[in-house]
């Protein structure tokens, strides 16, 4: 048996922490959470070439934190099997020897995990994005060895990073370098996230470019702009000074807290402001590209603040309505960029793969109190609380340690 | 006879004094032995207006009189102060709306037919049209506007010419219209020392290009004060301009003062000294002060907007300029000047609620330390009030609120550059040109109302003495983040205030208080 957080069908738990997260209750808000701490049996291997890891460091996503406090959308419902154990931000120990691309990983060796279930983890042959390594945009996500699960984190068979055993396809696996700590490698897997989404906006030479958010994608965005692309400016909108200082630290050139996000951005790349009588300002000029890295509002501002023709990469999970009027009247591209992908490239992107790309930054980059908070995961309630105020609080990402209990 | 001004040294018997402090006033017990400056008694206004007017058309210093100089065919422009002057407003028939219309007749008389009109509101915002009737008048304004009646454009390439460059390099360009005219009349209406003489026609009509010659922090940090002409860099600059755009167009300057009856009845008790109030002053400052207080935000500015003053003229001086503004001055002088023995180590002063720039508007963080560190600061003819390394403690409230359209390059002067640095020879390098040529301002300034994208720097730089000078600045009663960003200190009160002082003057300091508004300027001898 092993300790695990549980997520649970409650459609009622579900729709109460929605309502609470929003308004003065959100406190609260993680005790309400369709999750539980339980007691439960070993996931069991789903194949020859699956594996059993162990979690070290397992991080607190902003797409879990949306799931459990009901702002996740419900088209993703088809692509989960419950109940789940969440967690896919994973660094773990192997507890099997396997062999991936000819060399051999040893037990007791660290891995970060690919968290995507695509068709290699589920026993079928490639569907036409597997086989061009595109994983992340599966069709068969919902069928084969496992359940349903767009992720490890969201598959009733396969276990979640919130828990002290999971199972994971070898071809899920990266190793991690001897001397690399842990609170760098648990960044892995949302580095790989923002390397693919650098890598999926396009960014031309000297492009003016707005990240829209400063949690934990933003950042890593900024990081990955300014290691991967030739990108110009690189504007952060950011709500609390702490994250503003990282964004600084990872080559931000300017950052601007959201009430100033237009008029900021319009003095770094022109145009003109304008305020309708209703809603908020918006740009006719502004940025050349905006990344969308808060899963909320973020959208609508970047929607305002990029400039006609411009484009607008999805990072974080969207969640709520949007005006699209600009994207509609400004003539925006908006490019959609999931997870991360395989060992195949676009024709465009010329990188290697994101996961190696992700760990080669994490090796140097200055990540140094990015994870500033680990809990048990019997004290689960603290850290989903802390979670939900990383931002307000002065952290940046918070993960469980579930050798802790 | 009314009388001179006085200097008060604060005793056990004497009453609170009153202070402003931006849309309010309180009554304030300064320390034994603070010296209050008061401005002179209001100066009796010209009984005849319209006659002194016409006899200095007619009877003009250095220059013939008025209708010899109009001839039929002529090209005449007829040139006037924007509403930044005076303060506030003045009542109904404003005096400039009395000189234009005698200078209009006596055109006509000549059968002249090419005449416009402009305001010279040089990088100010467009007035409205309601505010440029409020200036001219109902008949003016109905012949005129808006064809022949329009606000100065100064970034209108087109309407733009420069005249050529002073010995020192400084670029004289001023409005097409005005420089091609075959005469040049301009209509003053002078406040301070500051304005007048050589700034109108220079200032009022010229382009970025001209005013950064004198707009500037080293010329500022130069100008000692910029209310005493002669020892200001600034006016030396706009003297050597003038005399070279008087080579090429004839101006005839046409000059007034006011007294200094700056409140209307209902606050008349704010043009008084207040030992001197009746019981009907201080039962109207009671129900001033809580009607102020209780009022809402909106209704205490549109009332305080809406004040207008009934200012009565006390000269009218018209000819060549350098012969006018003399007069002028002495006429300013007459009405603010009041004789200081000494300097002190803290000066103390009021900010009202208006300034130059927030007429109909907002007095944003960037104005109040304008107003304080430029404006009041430099009321003073000699050597400051306060001693070099002295305090200035100043009240206002200082709240961070700005006129989306009249401000809109302040809102970002102030999120942008003082985030920054309040460094003033560091903004101007790193900063003004920016500001000054964003095409976003140009056309807001241009199309809308607002003030050009360069002018809160000018406001920054408008504090550059005082800034050298003082070793501290604090602010009674300011918004604690908006003094933070201005790099001033805010106190609750002024105990507090002079506490915080004693770090840099002692505890016992030599106070100096300046009594204003009605405008003061400090003789310190």
């Amino acid at each position: 048996m092993i300790l695990a957080l549980e997520y649970h069908r409650s459609p009622a738990r579900y729709l109460a922490a929605g309502r609470l997260s929003a308004g003065p209750l959100a406190q609260v808000t993680p005790s309400l959470a369709p999750l539980r701490l339980v007691n439960r049996s070993e996931p069991r291997r789903a194949g020859p070439d699956w594996v059993r890891v162990r979690p070290v460091l397992s991080g607190i996503c902003g797409s879990d934190l949306a799931l459990l406090t009901g702002r996740a959308s419900p088209y993703l419902g088809p692509l989960v099997s419950m109940p789940f154990v969440p967690g896919h931000e994973i660094v773990g120990q192997l507890m099997d020897d396997v062999e991936k691309d000819g060399v051999v990983l040893a037990a007791g060796s660290r891995v970060v995990l690919d968290p995507v279930l695509s068709c290699r983890a589920r026993g079928l042959v490639p569907c036409v994005w597997c086989e061009t390594g595109r994983t992340n945009r599966c069709d068969h996500i919902t069928v084969g060895r496992v359940s349903a699960g767009l992720q490890t984190g969201f598959c009733a068979d396969t276990g979640g990073g919130w828990s002290q055993l999971l199972v994971a396809h070898r071809g899920q696996l990266h190793p991690v370098p001897d001397d690399m700590p842990a609170e760098r490698a648990v960044l892995a897997e949302p580095l790989a996230c923002a390397v693919h989404s650098a890598h999926r906006a396009g960014v031309p030479r000297d492009a003016s470019v707005v990240v829209v958010g400063a949690g934990t994608v933003g950042l890593l965005t900024v990081l990955a702009l300014r290691a991967l692309t030739p990108a110009g400016s690189v504007t952060v909108i950011a709500k609390h000074p702490h994250q503003g200082r990282k964004a600084y630290e990872l080559g931000a050139t300017d950052v601007l807290e959201p009430r100033r996000a237009a008029r900021g951005l319009r003095r770094a790349t022109g145009g003109s402001l304008h305020q309708p009588e209703r809603g908020r300002e918006f740009l006719l000029g502004g940025a050349d590209i905006a990344f969308e890295c808060t899963g909320g509002q973020g959208l609508d501002t970047a929607a305002r603040l990029v400039r006609a023709g411009g484009r607008i990469v999805l990072s974080g999970m969207p969640s709520g309505p949007v005006d699209l009027t600009p994207v509609w009247y400004r003539e925006l591209e908006i490019v959609g960029a999931y997870a991360s992908a395989g060992d195949a490239r676009e024709p465009a992107s010329g990188a290697d793969d994101d996961f190696g790309a992700a760990l080669q930054l994490a090796a140097d980059a200055p990540l140094d109190g990015f994870v500033d908070a680990t809990y048990p995961l019997a004290e689960w309630r603290e850290a989903l609380g802390h979670a939900l105020a990383a931002g307000r609080s002065g952290s940046v990402k918070v993960a469980f340690d579930p050798t802790k209990g | 006879m009314s009388r001179p001004g006085l200097v008060l040294e604060v005793d056990e018997r004497t009453p609170p004094v009153l202070v402003h402090e931006g849309e309010g006033f309180r009554l304030e017990r300064f320390p034994l032995g603070t010296r209050v400056v008061y401005p002179p008694d209001p100066l009796p206004g010209i009984r005849d207006v319209e006659a002194a007017i016409r006899d200095a058309l007619l009877n003009p210093l250095g220059s013939e009189p008025l209708p010899e100089l109009l001839y039929p065919g002529m090209r005449l422009t007829i040139v006037f102060d924007d509403l930044s002057i005076p303060l506030p407003p003045m009542q109904a028939p404003d005096i400039r709306q009395r000189i234009i219309e005698q200078v209009l007749e006596m055109a006509a008389a000549k059968g002249i037919d090419d005449v416009e009109l402009i305001a010279a509101n040089s990088l100010h915002r467009r007035m409205t049209a309601a505010e440029i009737k409020h200036i001219v008048g109902e008949r003016v304004f109905a012949s005129f506007w808006p064809e022949r009646l329009r606000n100065h454009d100064a970034e209108d390439p087109d309407d733009m010419m420069l005249l050529g460059r002073t010995k020192h390099g400084e670029h004289v360009e001023i409005n097409r219209r005005a420089a091609e005219s075959d005469l040049l009349v301009y209509v003053n209406v002078n406040l301070v020392a500051m304005s007048g003489g050589s700034k109108s026609v220079a200032v009022g009509l010229a382009s970025y290009r001209s005013l950064r010659h004198h707009h500037n922090v080293d010329t500022l940090r130069h100008s000692r004060s910029f209310n005493d002409p002669e020892h200001s860099a600034m006016h030396h600059s706009y003297d050597r301009m003038h005399e070279l755009l008087i080579k090429h167009v004839r101006v005839f300057t046409i000059e007034t003062t006011m007294n200094n009856e700056t409140f209307p009845a209902q606050f008349s008790f704010l043009n008084k000294r207040e030992w001197e109030w009746s019981l009907r002053d201080q039962g109207a400052f009671l129900a001033a002060k809580g009607a102020n207080e209780l009022a809402p935000a909106k209704v205490r500015r549109r009332i305080w907007q809406g004040v207008r003053a009934p200012y009565r003229p006390t000269g009218v001086h018209a000819g060549a300029t350098t012969e006018v503004h003399p007069h002028t001055l002495a006429n300013i002088h007459r009405q603010q000047l009041t004789e200081v023995h000494g300097q002190s180590d803290v000066l103390l002063f009021g900010l009202p609620y208006i300034c130059p720039y927030n007429v109909n508007s907002v007095m944003n963080p960037i104005l109040v330390f304008s107003l304080g560190l430029g404006y009041y600061f430099n009321m003073y003819r000699g050597a400051p009030l306060v001693r070099e390394g002295g305090v200035l403690i100043m009240y206002h409230p200082m709240p961070v609120e700005f006129h989306p359209v009249h401000h809109p390059s302040y809102i970002d002067f102030y999120e942008e550059v003082l985030a920054q640095t309040t460094d003033q020879a560091t903004i101007e390098s790193k900063f003004e040109e920016q500001y000054a040529t964003d095409p976003w301002y140009i056309h807001l300034y241009r199309s809308s109302h607002a003030y050009h994208g360069v002018h809160p720097f000018y406001m920054w730089y408008w504090g550059a003495h005082a800034m050298e000078h003082l070793g501290d600045v604090i602010c009674v009663g300011a918004n604690r983040r908006a003094a933070a960003r201005l790099g001033m200190r805010a106190a609750s009160t002024l105990a507090d205030a002079l506490e915080m002082a004693s770090d840099t003057v002692g505890h016992s300091p030599s106070i100096s208080y300046l009594h204003s508004p009605p405008l003061t300027l400090a003789d310190v001898r």
